[in-house]
């Protein structure tokens, strides 16, 4: 399979394996592209950059209807700062050349067919993004963008949750060819109160008996304790969320990031 | 029992409609999805469902709707016939209900004891609100801020009916985002929600689905008009678009007619204050294909993919997409859509009241504009059925504003 040979795959995969060789859940940190600002996003990148075994970039948009309240502020700030998608690929190209961290755009699908996917693809290549992660698109509703993303050297990235039945993770699943993206709850993104582990590990064991690539748990890991208890069932643990919200409130991004990829240790 | 829903060549296995439709949503919900389309699937086949359906269309809602001959705004037009199909007759005062009564019904068999609904202009949100009093289901209504400011009297309805009107405040706070709440919503409660979608937009089974509960107003059309023109089919339909429920109702019972026995299907598109200003909420002209909401469809969208905020002086067209089963209709011809800007609807409205005493709702108030020029240029033996989708009395206090508004900069000119 071509696929499995194409940079970006070959680049997360990589990334993934060296946690795991060290005893870690990768650390997937997520931001907003062009938060809180265009002139501020680069160090805050560069922070989260530091810690980061993969970086996980949004591409703001007007109606992120799979994120909450968080997520969604920081893309209107950004939109409304001049982020576009164009711009946040081209802000990745910035990160790209400083840094060898595999990076990933979070995107929902009407920006990728307003640019036009074949473009699109070939913008995103060229920026040096190694995958995508699609929160709207189900893997049987489009063949052509995960085709096209392969074409371009590029891994995509599905998404399970805890309603979904045994066939849909097989489904999915076997889609993904950077990793799985198994959703910690029913709901939308954002940091939430106590732990939200409940559904997680029956989740994670139907997901591993198909999934041939990594598996990492997003939505609502908001510290180092809650990174924690997810890693260790998964291969790899997405904060975002907590991020916006230490930017809002004046706090430190690179020592949270620290202190969350502290907590993604295995032992 | 009387009530069939009507089997339609459309969407495929898929829930496509051409390359429109689809199923765009979080993972979360398609086990959902694929629950509500077999309890929807078991259900229209079912006698017990058809007929409580039937019985509450006819004792509550008020069905048959007329179908009532416009004898003055015909002679107005000085064309062919007028007729109007009254569904703001029908109890809550808009075609919304139908499709509302039947989704709680099906809200109850599947066991769910929550029901979300988003509303626009608020007939949807009153009727979702309706239907849960009547079926003693707990109902939360999403509803724009902007919204709740212009329909402040059908918020208060929602209140007195007992649902909660959750104010929507990101975004631009209007419909869109109501919607995105009300799906975000369903995507956290999944498990005990039923989501009454209020037009045919929205992920597969719902354009289907709605479209299916609404398709008793063309149905009733046929028999209605065989009635009194002795032909089924008449001219011309002519029936505004926001999502496009109502217009789906009275056109899908028609559209797979074979090309030359199907009347001309017309839907009014909410030009705002014209599209090439911009302003305006008109997805087939001035839009082009995206996804929202789950599916694809027009949509107002910028080369970058970011939503543009539709604008029409009717809360309830003010919608960025168009229904996945209208935009087939478009590409393949089986349907017109024509834009109608603010002023001319308000012209149709002012010309419906004062001619026939109708006070139409500012959606269908669209739809009487561009009739009344259709129907001039053609013949006095010829036949256009308008939907008449709601009434106006939600609209009268906007209406007043937007008149005197109107004098004041004829006075100043």
């Amino acid at each position: 399979m071509t696929a499995v040979h194409a940079r970006g795959v070959a680049r997360i995969h990589a990334a993934f394996d060296r946690a795991r060789d060290e005893n870690r859940a990768a650390f997937i940190p997520f931001m907003t592209a062009g938060f809180p600002n265009q002139q501020d996003f680069p160090a805050v990148a560069d922070a989260l950059l530091a810690h980061a075994d993969v970086m996980e970039v949004g591409i703001p948009y007007s109606d992120p209807l799979g994120d909450g309240p968080t997520v969604q502020r920081a893309s209107e700030v950004a939109l409304a700062g001049g982020t576009s998608t164009r711009r946040t690929l081209q802000l990745i190209a910035d990160l790209r050349a400083r840094h060898d961290t595999p990076i990933v755009v979070m995107t929902y699908v009407n920006p990728i067919y307003a640019v036009g996917p074949r473009e699109f693809m070939r913008l995103a290549a060229e920026a040096g993004v190694d995958g995508l992660i699609l929160p709207d698109l189900p893997p049987d509703q489009d063949l052509e963008i995960a085709d096209l993303a392969a074409e371009h050297g590029m891994a995509v990235t599905f998404l399970i949750a805890p309603t979904s039945t045994p066939e849909r993770v097989e489904l999915v699943a076997g889609a993904c060819t950077g990793f799985l993206y198994a959703v910690s709850v029913t709901g939308v993104t954002g940091a939430r109160e106590g732990s939200a582990l409940g559904e997680v590990p029956a989740m994670l064991a139907l997901a591993r008996q198909y999934a041939r690539v990594p598996v990492a748990v997003g939505f609502g890991v908001k510290d180092a304790a809650t990174a924690r208890t997810v890693a260790q069932l998964a291969d790899g643990v997405v904060v975002g969320s907590a991020f916006i919200n230490a930017i809002q409130g004046g706090q430190d991004v690179g020592a949270l990031a620290a202190s969350i990829a502290q907590g993604c240790r295995k032992d | 029992m009387t009530l069939h829903l009507p089997a339609y060549p459309m969407p495929d296995d898929r829930g496509r409609y051409g390359r429109f439709g689809g199923r765009y949503v979080p993972e979360t919900l398609i086990p959902a999805l694929d629950e509500l389309d077999r309890a929807y699937q078991t259900a229209k086949q079912d006698p017990a469902f058809l007929t409580e359906l039937d019985r509450l269309l006819r004792e509550y809602v008020n069905r048959p709707s007329p179908l009532y001959l416009a004898q003055r705004l015909t002679e107005h037009a000085g064309g062919a016939k007028i007729y109007l199909k009254r569904e703001d007759f029908n109890y809550t005062g808009a075609h919304k209900i139908n499709n509302c009564l039947a989704q709680a019904l099906l809200a109850v068999r599947m066991g769910k004891k929550r029901v979300i609904a988003e509303t626009g202009a608020g007939q949807h949100g009153v009727a979702s609100a309706t239907a849960a009093a009547l079926l003693g289901l707990d109902c939360v209504v999403y509803m724009g801020a902007e919204d709740i400011r212009r329909q402040e009297l059908n918020v208060f309805r929602m209140r007195l009916l007992g649902a909660e009107v959750r104010e929507v405040t990101s975004g631009t706070s209007t419909l869109k985002d109501a919607t995105n709440e009300a799906i975000r919503d369903w995507v956290t409660n999944v498990r005990d929600t039923f989501y009454i979608l209020g037009s045919v937009v929205g992920p597969h089974p719902y354009p289907a689905m709605v479209r299916d509960f609404q398709s008793v107003i063309g149905e009733e059309t046929k028999w209605q008009l065989q009635a009194v023109e002795g032909r089924e089919v008449p001219d011309a339909i002519v029936a505004c678009v926001g999502g496009g429920s109502n217009a789906i109702g009275i056109f899908a019972p028609y559209a797979y007619l074979p090309d030359g026995e199907r009347p001309r299907l017309i839907g009014t598109e909410a030009a705002g204050e014209g599209v090439e200003t911009g302003r305006h909420a008109a997805s087939v002209a001035g839009g082009r294909v995206g996804v929202l909401h789950g599916s694809m469809m027009y949509l107002l969208n910028d080369d970058e993919g970011q939503i543009v905020p539709p604008h029409s002086i009717s809360a309830g067209l003010d919608y960025p997409g168009i229904g996945p089963e209208h935009c087939l209709y478009a590409t393949t011809g089986v349907a017109e859509y024509v834009p109608v800007t603010d002023a001319q609807a308000l012209e149709g409205l002012q010309l419906c009241t004062r001619l026939e005493g109708i006070i139409p709702a500012l959606e269908s108030a669209h739809a009487i504009y561009h009739a009344l020029q259709l129907a001039a240029t053609m013949r006095p033996d010829q036949v256009i059925v308008v939907n008449l989708s709601g009434r106006g009395d939600k609209d009268v206090a906007e209406v007043a504003r937007l008149l005197r508004a109107e004098q004041a900069a004829e006075v100043s000119a």
